[in-house]
């Protein structure tokens, strides 16, 4: 049975019924220069904040056979500035500070008499590319606790020689797979793949895995977030 | 489908027309959000690309094709990021409150594609393509209709879940390797997208062809003079 109304009752219900819509001006606001900023940044926030939920300190990256590597001519080079800054490797050492008991200088031969790990792991580029590597090193968690490091801190972060910084949340810092890397493909690692040591982090993004490292600071603040993020980078950005 | 029918006399001419709410506000609301969050996830998908327009190896890269710059948003990769991993939850969001009214109103039953349209098919597609009669209209949508929305539905989902492979092929390995892997995830998610924007082009050109009744009932859910019997 159809009921029956008016041609200007029928307009204004239409016009009610269009009134309703309004919710979806709402999304305007992206369109306020003044506004849009600020919502983007809210919007990646969230995504990081869903992100770090996401992230399981026990669920492993894929490990890869050796016969799926990229071979090593083919892993690319991505400094941000230069291929080599030319660190002094022989006098080089990871100054280690905040929150550490063993604050200090660590040479090389203290990281790799941690226990080595090798995996071949795929890194991620922002950009979107990929390529599965083999990487060597010592468990960052092994020189945190080496260094007594207070792991309740939020964050750890970096410094690197060609000026470029970087950090990563604790969570991340202490899984398993994330390495204070010095090998690449069981060879030493060269100088345009951040010789002497680099973090090689499966479950983050590559601008994440920093080259070159000079220092190392556990902390609960950070006053920068790495070269990328503070441009607008996302800062968690775990796989 | 029991839809909602209303007699409209016009009170100049006395002309009695007949008018259906088709269209539930939810749905209404929802496809409006969903048409800028599509928007800014294809045009922020397509600055993303540009910073990798390959889907083979990084060395020796071979791009695949550029566009102007018209047709991208966010300026550059941080910022077409922002909007991608901003809109996700609302396209994310609206999916999901479309599907649970859709499911639970059952209202689903407008547009779901289901065996025994099958046999409508071709006649619209003759009717549309190769001059062929014109079916009957029996039904707010039409068999191959209900075909589209459905794949187009089917399609979003499945655009949510090969970005959400792309985004998290570690903490979601499990998805990555339904699809074969984070390489082949960001190919799925990129011909999805194609997918999608050949669905926008024929939607926007039956929209055009139906006319301004069909279009108005997208705003307020009211169609009047349905080409289908109501009752």
């Amino acid at each position: 049975m159809i009921s029956k109304t008016d041609s200007r009752k029928f307009k204004s219900i239409n016009r009610r019924e269009l009134l309703k819509l309004t919710p979806v001006l709402g999304l305007g606001a992206f369109a306020i220069p003044g506004l849009q900023g600020r919502l983007l940044k809210a919007g990646l926030g969230f995504s990081d904040w869903a992100s770090s939920r996401l992230f399981r300190t026990g669920h492993l990256a894929p490990t890869f056979a050796d016969s799926d590597l990229t071979p090593f001519s083919r892993f690319p080079i991505n400094g941000y500035d230069v291929d080599d800054p030319g660190v002094d490797l022989d006098a080089w050492t990871l100054t280690v500070g905040g929150a550490a008991q063993k604050q200090g200088d660590y040479t090389l031969a203290q990281i790799q008499a941690l226990p080595r790990i090798t995996q071949n792991t795929r890194h991620v580029c922002v950009e979107g590319w990929d390529v599965i590597g083999r990487f060597g090193g010592a468990r960052l968690a092994d020189f945190l606790q080496m260094a007594g490091a207070d792991t309740t801190a939020r964050f750890v972060s970096v410094e690197c020689a060609d000026d470029y910084y970087e950090s990563i949340d604790m969570a991340t810092a202490l899984h398993p797979q994330t390495l204070l890397c010095y090998e690449m493909y069981d060879q030493p690692l060269t100088r345009e793949h951040g010789a002497p040591v680099r973090l090689n982090i499966p479950t983050k993004v590559g601008y994440k895995q920093a080259k070159y490292l000079t220092s190392l600071e556990i902390t609960n603040v950070l006053p920068r977030v790495g070269y990328w993020e503070d441009q607008g980078y996302s800062r968690f950005y775990g796989l | 489908m029991a839809t909602r029918a209303i007699a409209v006399e016009d009170l100049k001419t006395g002309e009695v027309t007949a008018a259906t709410y088709e269209h539930p506000w939810v749905v209404r609301l929802c496809h409006w959000i969903n048409a800028v969050a599509l928007f800014v996830m294809i045009g922020s998908g397509l600055q993303i690309f540009k910073a990798f327009p390959s889907f083979g190896a990084k060395i020796p890269e071979k791009d695949l094709l550029q566009w102007p710059k018209a047709f991208a948003l966010g300026g550059w990769l941080g910022g077409a990021l922002q909007w991608h991993l901003t809109f996700m939850w609302i396209y994310i969001a609206t999916g999901l409150v479309y599907l649970g009214y859709q499911v639970f109103s059952g209202n689903y039953k407008q547009v779901l594609f289901v065996p025994r349209d099958i046999p409508g098919v071709w006649p619209m597609v003759r009717h549309y393509f190769f001059f062929g009669p014109k079916p009957p209209a029996t039904e707010a949508y039409n068999p191959l209709q209900k075909h589209a929305y459905t794949s187009a539905i089917g399609l979003g989902v499945l655009s949510v879940l090969t970005g959400l492979a792309v985004w998290k092929p570690v903490q979601l390995s499990w998805l990555a390797w339904l699809m074969g892997g984070f390489h082949w995830a960001r190919l799925w998610h990129f011909l999805i997208m194609w997918a999608i924007l050949a669905f926008i082009f024929g939607h926007l050109v039956m929209v055009v062809l139906h006319g301004w009744n069909n279009f108005v009932s997208m705003l307020t859910g009211w169609k009047k003079d349905p080409e289908y019997p109501v009752n």
